[in-house]
C-alpha cells in the first residue's frame, strides 16, 4: 500500500501507469456512456409532469458530481502538495482543475437549458445555481492564481493553499446561499420533487452515464497530467529516450 | 515560564498594533482612502438608479453592505504591500514570537483603520439612503461583526498576491466568492430588523464565522505569507 502511494509521486510510474491503464478506461466509458445515452434517451419512461424535458438529467447530474468531486480531488492534492511536496500531486491538482471548470459550466448549460421548459426561464437565482455558480468563481480563481505566478514551486503551494482556504468555505458558503434563498424564494417555486419518487427505469441509466463521467474524468485527468509530466520533466533521460522512440517511429 | 512567554506575548502584540497605528498616522491615506471611496461609491447609487425613497429603502442594506465590502478589499493592499516592499515582512516572518499572533495582531490594527471609520459613517450614509431606523443599529452591529471576517479572509488573498506586481484585480477573483457568507447573512441581519423579525440568531452564526475566521485563517495567511516571501 504504502509502497503503491510511493511509486505514485513518481513521475515516470504516473506516466507509465496512465499509458497501461488509458485503452482499458476508453473502452469502459465508451461502453457505459453509450448504454446509459441510449436507454436513457430512448428506452426510459417519460416522466409524468416533465414528459421528456426530464432526460437531460442524464448530463446534468453526473456533471454535478463531477463538479464537486474535481474539488475534493484538488483539495485532498493540495494536501499532499503542502504537507508531503509531492510535486505529482501538483501536477494532478493542475490536470484537474479545467476539468472541474468544464464540469461546473456544462452543469450550469445542462440546468439552464432544463428550465427554459420546467421553469420558463433559463436562470433563476435557485440556491443551486447560484452556489454552482460561486463554485465555478472558485476554480477560476485558483486558474487565475497559478498563471500569475512565474515560479513553478510557489504557483503549486499558493494555488494548495487557496485550495485549502476554498474547501473550508465552499460548505459555509453552500448554507448561506441555501439560507439566503429560501428567504427571497420568489413565486416562481422549483417544484423539484423528490428523487426517490422516480422509478427505477429512470435512475438506472443515470448510473451508467454516472460512472461514464467518472471514466471520463479519469481520462481527462491522464491525458493533461501525462502532457503536464512531459513537460516537467522534459530534461529528463527517460522522456528525451520516449521522445527519440516516438519520432523513430513516425 | 507560561506567565513570563505570555506577558512577552502580549507585548510583542501590543507593540506591532502601536506600530501599524502609528504608520498609519504618519501617512494617514490608507485611513482616508477607503473611507472616501465607501462613501463616493454609495453617492453612486442614487444617483445612477434614481432617489425615490422606497426604492433607496429596498437597495439600502445591500448597497451599504456591498460598497463597504468592496472598500474593505481595495484597502487591503496597505495591509502587507510596504512591508513587504521595505522588507518588514522578511524580518516579521523570522520573529521568534507565534507567528499566528503577530498575523493577528496586523490584523486587527488594519481593522482598526480601515474599517472602524467605515462602521462609524455607515449610519449617517444609511440614513441618507433612506434605510428605515429600526435597521440603523443591526446595520452597525452586523458591520463590526463581518467586516473582521473580510479582513481575515481578505488578508489570505492579500498574502498570497504580495509578491506579484499588479495584483489588484487578481486579488478581487480570489476573494468575493469567499465574501459572499458574509454579505448574505450581513444583509439578512439589516432585513430581518427593518422587518421586525429577531435577527440575534442570525448574528450568532456571524459571530460563528468571526470565530472560525480568528482560529482559521491567521494559519493560511502564515502559509501563504511564506510562500511569497520564500
Amino acid at each position: 500500500m504504502w509502497q503503491w502511494l510511493y511509486k505514485l509521486g513518481s513521475p515516470r510510474w504516473f506516466y507509465e501507469l496512465g499509458e497501461r491503464s488509458l485503452p482499458w478506461l476508453w473502452g469502459a466509458t465508451v461502453f457505459l456512456l453509450a448504454v446509459g445515452v441510449v436507454w436513457g434517451l430512448a428506452f426510459a419512461p417519460p416522466d409524468y409532469q416533465m414528459g421528456d424535458n426530464y432526460r437531460i438529467i442524464y448530463m446534468h447530474v453526473p456533471s454535478a458530481g463531477l463538479m464537486k468531486g474535481c474539488f475534493y480531488m484538488m483539495a485532498i492534492c493540495s494536501a499532499a502538495v503542502l504537507i508531503w511536496k509531492i510535486k505529482m500531486a501538483d501536477i494532478v491538482a493542475k490536470a484537474i482543475a479545467p476539468i472541474g471548470v468544464m464540469a461546473t459550466l456544462l452543469m450550469l448549460a445542462s440546468g439552464s437549458l432544463w428550465g427554459i421548459p420546467t421553469w420558463g426561464t433559463w436562470w433563476i437565482w435557485d440556491a443551486r445555481l447560484t452556489s454552482s455558480l460561486l463554485q465555478f468563481f472558485i476554480y477560476m480563481g485558483i486558474i487565475v492564481l497559478r498563471s500569475a505566478f512565474d515560479s513553478q514551486d510557489s504557483a503549486a503551494r499558493a494555488c494548495a493553499v487557496l485550495t485549502l482556504v476554498g474547501v473550508v468555505n465552499i460548505p459555509i458558503i453552500e448554507y448561506s446561499v441555501e439560507w439566503w434563498n429560501t428567504l427571497h424564494q420568489g413565486a416562481s417555486s422549483l417544484g423539484m420533487r423528490d428523487a426517490s419518487a422516480n422509478p427505477p427505469e429512470i435512475w438506472i441509466p443515470a448510473f451508467f452515464t454516472g460512472f461514464g463521467f467518472i471514466g471520463l474524468f479519469f481520462i481527462g485527468l491522464i491525458l493533461r497530467s501525462q502532457n503536464e509530466i512531459l513537460l516537467r520533466e522534459r530534461r529528463t533521460q527517460w522522456v528525451r529516450d520516449l521522445v527519440a522512440k516516438e519520432t523513430a517511429g513516425a | 515560564m507560561t506567565t513570563e512567554a505570555t506577558a512577552g506575548l502580549a507585548s510583542v502584540m501590543g507593540a506591532t498594533i502601536r506600530r501599524e497605528l502609528l504608520l498609519a498616522m504618519r501617512s494617514p491615506g490608507d485611513v482616508i482612502n477607503p473611507l472616501m471611496f465607501f462613501i463616493i461609491s454609495v453617492t453612486l447609487f442614487p444617483l445612477g438608479g434614481g432617489v425615490e425613497d422606497a426604492f433607496l429603502a429596498t437597495i439600502a442594506p445591500g448597497v451599504i453592505w456591498v460598497t463597504a465590502l468592496l472598500a474593505v478589499m481595495l484597502s487591503l493592499d496597505s495591509l502587507y504591500r510596504a512591508d513587504y516592499e521595505d522588507g518588514n515582512l522578511e524580518q516579521l516572518l523570522m520573529s521568534p514570537q507565534p507567528l499566528y499572533f503577530l498575523v493577528l495582531s496586523k490584523v486587527f490594527s488594519h481593522w482598526l483603520m480601515a474599517c472602524l471609520p467605515i462602521i462609524v459613517l455607515a449610519p449617517v450614509l444609511a440614513l441618507m439612503l433612506k434605510l428605515p431606523a429600526a435597521g440603523i443599529g443591526a446595520l452597525v452591529i452586523s458591520l463590526a461583526l463581518g467586516t473582521p471576517i473580510l479582513v481575515l479572509i481578505g488578508a489570505i488573498g492579500m498574502a498570497l498576491t504580495v509578491g506579484l506586481s499588479r495584483s489588484g484585480l487578481l486579488l478581487a477573483v480570489l476573494i468575493l466568492p469567499l465574501y459572499v457568507p458574509v454579505l448574505i447573512f450581513g444583509t439578512g441581519v439589516v432585513d430581518a430588523a427593518i422587518n421586525e423579525m429577531a435577527y440575534a440568531g442570525l448574528l450568532a452564526l456571524m459571530g460563528a464565522m468571526l470565530a472560525l475566521a480568528i482560529s482559521l485563517s491567521p494559519l493560511a495567511i502564515v502559509a501563504a505569507l511564506r510562500i511569497s516571501v520564500n
